[in-house]
């Protein structure tokens, strides 16, 4: 199949759906890559360097569209770039069906199969061609570079000659893909992150990440993510009050807040309100992603950075994975052929568009004039649910300190008791025994004692070269025999030369075997 | 040369060999150690040689020299996968001098008593001239330890000499029991002992007794390791290690030699504790393993549900370029394809293409302690990746890949999940706890205890069917 990427029409944006790595990959499943003259330019890809991975530069739009079987775009398409599509040709885009039912209405009159990016189901399998987090990590970065950028202080905290600086602080609203990012990139450049989220399963991720989670004591209102595939569900009025209550406890204290709330097909919910805005520091930065969605901060303005009355700077740039357009083009490149390489399970550049796929269901919005919006549910659940935590029971002190006595005591009695029983049998043999035979049972006991403690010690990996070597040395024996080879009778001469014969094969055999085993041992 | 240095000599000697044991403990002071070992086993021939007592030494040097020879050219010729049946081999060899130590202590015995009765004022020379000087009680003694040191040495020999053969696979590895089964063991077992009060209390010729008792002694160790099965044999091994060390012991006893007694010692208790270890790993008594075979069921092991579902390379190799961490768990299997050269390859494609790649090694894979490092060692995989059981048991949920290649009993989940099963308790590695688990296995079929093991029916696992060699030199190429 051929496929291609149009340059995006969309004013400022600087992605692009294939790069000349992914273009290599999607060449390899047994496609032939096109892309639109210029489509990479403000991602930093020239058409020179698609060329010198082999794909074929197309002048226009028109021309691509015209040369191509499947279209693959970064944002949704314009009303001329579906109106020059075909019928039976593949589209793949972001395309938020829910909230551009006229375009799906579009797509279906003409026959085109949309696959929208953006309704890539969340499960495992998906998670590589899940664009929407790639590019929310994305932003979740550069929001953090951007409150920097406009924070005329230090994030991390120093002392210096000059004077102590404290760390900033950044408040992250929304545990998410992106505010895991941010809370990420805030942590490296040193600042104090807090972070807040409806969802308490998230606290863990949270403190990995290394931010201090922002605990709201309300019962009634845990929410299970699990439920709704991550994302966060709508909370109730009570809640809110407490949450925002909690927030304006923290207002005056932060240096930056970065909010990310957004819940699926719905505006995004106000949790900055003015008066937390003007209970700010001077010089404090807000940067609101969800700008777009109307904004959690009450202040905010769409796509334009504002300075309010008291000195805070409100961000509501709406095109963060943009602004890092040769990343984020990398990394949707790479979404796009994970979800190509599905569609071609053969590898042989025919797609084999299989409706019976969760990923491929739940992604396609139209096909075969048909309008295939909303999905099924997927037939494997997204997130597996939160089971209830079972805690091992403390042991309160007194309890551990009369364990510990009573392993002790046991420890004591039955060393005690081998000790008497091993005293006594020592004293039974002494009886009866030869003083001479008592001196070298005192030195066997003691060589046992020793080679207990020794053996020990040896490494697991080591004991096939320890059988080795005590075997070498077992072959002591040959002591006795050379003793008496030299005494008597011609039955003993030829016993003990045997023995000795033999001990002899051991004890060469044995160290040179050993020594190559050991010699093997090597560190990386 | 007077008595105090060849004690002197002995003494360093003692010192030498716990410092080789000791140095065992890390694989870099192990390339030092060893020669303590044989700096002290040099001392000692050395300083007996030329020390008072010893005549004849040019015999014995030539004899040296022979055995010397024959185990040069046997150690420069062993392949690594023939380790224990090497062991075993030499297990034999020290068990069987104990046995000709013991009946020339006996025949010199006879020999001084004799000439004592007939004069007096006789001039004994070298091992002779030691007995002439015991006390009664002292001889009475000494017989115990000639009856001790014969009986433990030829159990020692017979045995390792059937463990060698079950090892080299010259002998059918089943367990296999004459008509009598126990009751042989036990039977000969106090046959000997009688014959030994008999010899001790000076009844009749003392050889003929020992002779008696020998051969018991050789059906035990014939019989009691032919009811021993393969996987058993770490254990045996171990087992007869220990045994060679103390017929070592009691021949020190015999001789008053205090280099041998320690020298036995030091010995038996690494074999002892060696057993010790293995029978741990196998959540089994010592007794248990050595009567043989698995206990009786407790009661109907669990249904498995599911089915066992084939992969082939490509999908193993594709799950491989995917996973960013893989752990290879060797057995025996791998041992008997010789397929250690390919997964050192393998093993070392993966890290260049920068994925953590670690081993597991379960104490008792392969057929003696330590065996699947050595292999590993041999095919230059770096022993740092190369991890115990304890070590890496718990790492197995953030694995994305397992690779089991020719192990069966050591993965088998149902020693934690069904106390009926008759490996129950036993320790395992927790594969079935990552991403993926792929078995390279011959066939469908059993692992040596014959007990189905649900791991590859679980979802998570593929069959990897083949000869273990072929399958991994088939995935090499696929891997970028």
């Amino acid at each position: 199949m051929k496929i291609g990427a149009l340059k995006e029409s969309y004013e400022g944006e600087a992605r692009v759906a294939i790069t000349p790595s992914s273009a290599t990959h999607l060449q390899k499943l047994g496609h032939e890559v096109f892309v639109e003259s210029g489509a990479g330019a403000r991602a930093g890809f020239m058409d020179s360097d698609y060329e010198r991975a082999g794909v074929t530069v197309e002048k226009t739009a028109a021309d691509l569209i015209k040369a191509v079987d499947v279209v693959a775009k970064v944002r949704q398409p314009a009303d001329a770039e579906i109106g020059q599509m075909r019928e039976g040709q593949t589209l793949i885009s972001f395309f938020y069906p829910a909230q551009n039912a006229e375009l799906l209405e579009k797509a279906k009159e003409q026959g085109i199969t949309a696959i929208a990016m953006d309704m890539v189901p969340r499960i495992s399998r998906a998670q590589k061609m899940d664009a929407l987090s790639s590019m929310a990590n994305i932003a979740g970065y550069r929001s953090v570079i951007e409150a920097a950028n406009n924070f005329g202080r230090f994030f991390t905290g120093q002392v210096t000659a000059a004077g102590k600086v404290p760390p900033a602080k950044v408040l992250v609203v929304g545990a998410g893909v992106a505010g895991l990012a941010a809370i990420g990139t805030a942590t490296s450049l040193g600042a104090q992150v807090f972070a807040f989220d409806v969802r308490p399963e998230v606290a863990e991720q949270i403190e990995s990440m290394g931010a201090e989670f922002v605990f709201l004591d309300f019962e009634e209102q845990a929410q299970d993510g699990a439920a709704t595939g991550g994302y966060a569900a709508p909370s109730s009025p009570e809640f809110r009050e407490k949450q925002l209550a909690k927030f304006r406890e923290l207002a005056p204290d932060m240096d930056v807040v970065i909010t990310t709330a957004l819940i699926p097909g719905r505006d995004a919910p106000v949790l900055w309100t003015k008066d937390m805005v003007e209970a700010m520091k001077q010089g404090s930065v807000i940067v609101d992603l969800a700008a777009e969605k109307g904004g959690n901060c009450e202040l905010t303005v769409a796509d334009e950075r504002i300075v309010t009355e008291n000195g805070v700077t409100i961000i509501g740039y709406t095109d963060f994975a943009s602004r890092m357009g040769a990343q984020s083009s990398e990394l949707y490149g790479n979404n796009i052929r994970h979800f190509m390489t599905d569609l071609t399970p053969k590898k042989d550049g025919v797609i084999n568009h299989d409706m019976e796929d969760d990923v491929i269901r739940g992604a396609t919005v139209a096909h075969d004039h048909d309008v295939t919006f909303p999905p099924p549910p997927p037939k494997v659940a997204a997130i597996a649910a939160q089971k209830p935590k079972e805690k091992p029971k403390e042991l309160t002190p007194e309890e551990r300190r009369a364990q510990e006595v009573a392993a002790f005591k046991a420890e004591t009695r039955s060393q005690v008791t081998m000790l008497a029983g091993g005293g006594i049998l020592l004293l039974l043999v002494g009886l009866v025994a030869p003083a001479s035979f008592m001196s070298h049972f005192i030195v066997f006991v003691l060589a046992c004692f020793v080679g207990f403690k020794v053996i020990w010690n040896v490494a697991h990996s080591l004991h096939t070269p320890l059988m080795a070597v005590t075997n070498a040395i077992s072959s002591i024996i040959i002591l006795g025999a050379l003793m008496q080879i030299g005494s008597g009778s011609a039955w003993v001469l030829i016993l003990a030369a045997l023995a000795v014969l033999m001990a002899g094969v051991n004890i060469v055999g044995g160290f040179l075997v050993t020594r190559r085993m050991l010699a093997m041992f090597q560190k990386s | 040369m007077e008595y105090g240095f060849t004690t002197a000599a002995y003494v360093v000697a003692a010192i030498l060999f716990i410092l080789s044991l000791g140095g065992l403990s890390g694989q870099e002071s192990a390339k030092r150690a060893i020669w303590y070992g044989i700096v002290g086993m040099a001392l000692a021939v050395l300083a007996t040689l030329f020390g008072p007592g010893a005549g004849n030494w040019f015999l014995s040097i030539v004899m040296i020299a022979i055995g010397g020879a024959v185990g040069w050219v046997v150690a420069k010729r062993v392949q690594m996968t023939e380790m224990p049946q090497l062991v075993a081999a030499m297990h034999s060899l020290v068990g069987l001098a104990a046995v000709f130590v013991g009946f020339n202590a006996q025949i010199e015995l006879a020999r001084v008593l004799r000439i004592k009765a007939e004069a007096a004022a006789h001039e004994f020379q070298g091992f002779a001239a030691v007995l002439a000087h015991k006390t009664p009680a002292e001889l009475a003694m000494l017989k115990i330890e000639v009856f001790l040191g014969i009986f433990i040495g030829a159990v020692t020999f017979t045995g390792s000499v059937v463990a060698f053969g079950k090892l080299s696979g010259k002998v059918d590895g089943k367990p296999k029991k004459l008509p009598g089964g126990h009751m042989l063991n036990a039977g000969a077992l106090g046959l000997s002992i009688l014959f030994g009060i008999l010899y001790c209390s000076g009844v009749g010729p003392g050889v003929f007794w020992l002779i008696l008792i020998a051969l018991l002694a050789f059906f035990i160790g014939y019989h009691l390791i032919m009811g021993i099965g393969g996987a058993d044999m770490p254990v045996v091994v171990s087992m007869l290690n220990s045994y060679s060390g103390w017929a070592a012991a009691a021949i020190g006893f015999t001789l008053g030699n205090d280099l041998l007694i320690v020298t036995g010692a030091l010995v038996g208790s690494s074999g002892a504790i060696l057993s010790y270890i293995m029978c741990k790993a196998m959540n089994r008594h010592f007794v248990s393993v050595i009567l043989g075979g698995f206990g009786g069921e407790q009661g109907p092991a669990a249904e498995i549900e599911g089915e066992q579902i084939a992969i082939d390379a490509d999908g193993v190799a594709a799950a491989l370029n995917e996973a960013d961490s893989v752990i290879i768990v060797p057995g025996y299997g791998m041992a008997v394809a010789q397929a250690q050269a390919a997964v050192s390859e393998l093993t070392r494609k993966l890290r260049a293409a920068g994925k953590e790649v670690r081993f597991a090694i379960h104490p008792v894979a392969g057929r003696l302690p330590g065996h699947m490092n050595v292999l590993l060692a041999e095919a230059r995989v770096p022993y740092d990746i190369v991890l115990e059981m304890d070590e890496i048991n718990e790492d197995f949920p953030s694995t994305d890949v397992v690779i089991v290649i020719g192990s069966n009993d050591i993965v088998n989940p149902a020693a934690q999940e069904d106390p009926n099963s008759p490996i129950a308790g036993m320790p395992v590695l927790e594969v079935w706890k990552a991403k993926q688990v792929f078995v390279s296995k011959r066939g469908q079929g059993t692992g040596y205890s014959g007990i189905e093991n649900p791991l590859f029916f679980k979802e998570n696992t593929r069959m990897f069917y083949g000869d273990a060699n072929e399958s991994v030199n088939k995935l090499m190429p696929m891997i970028d």
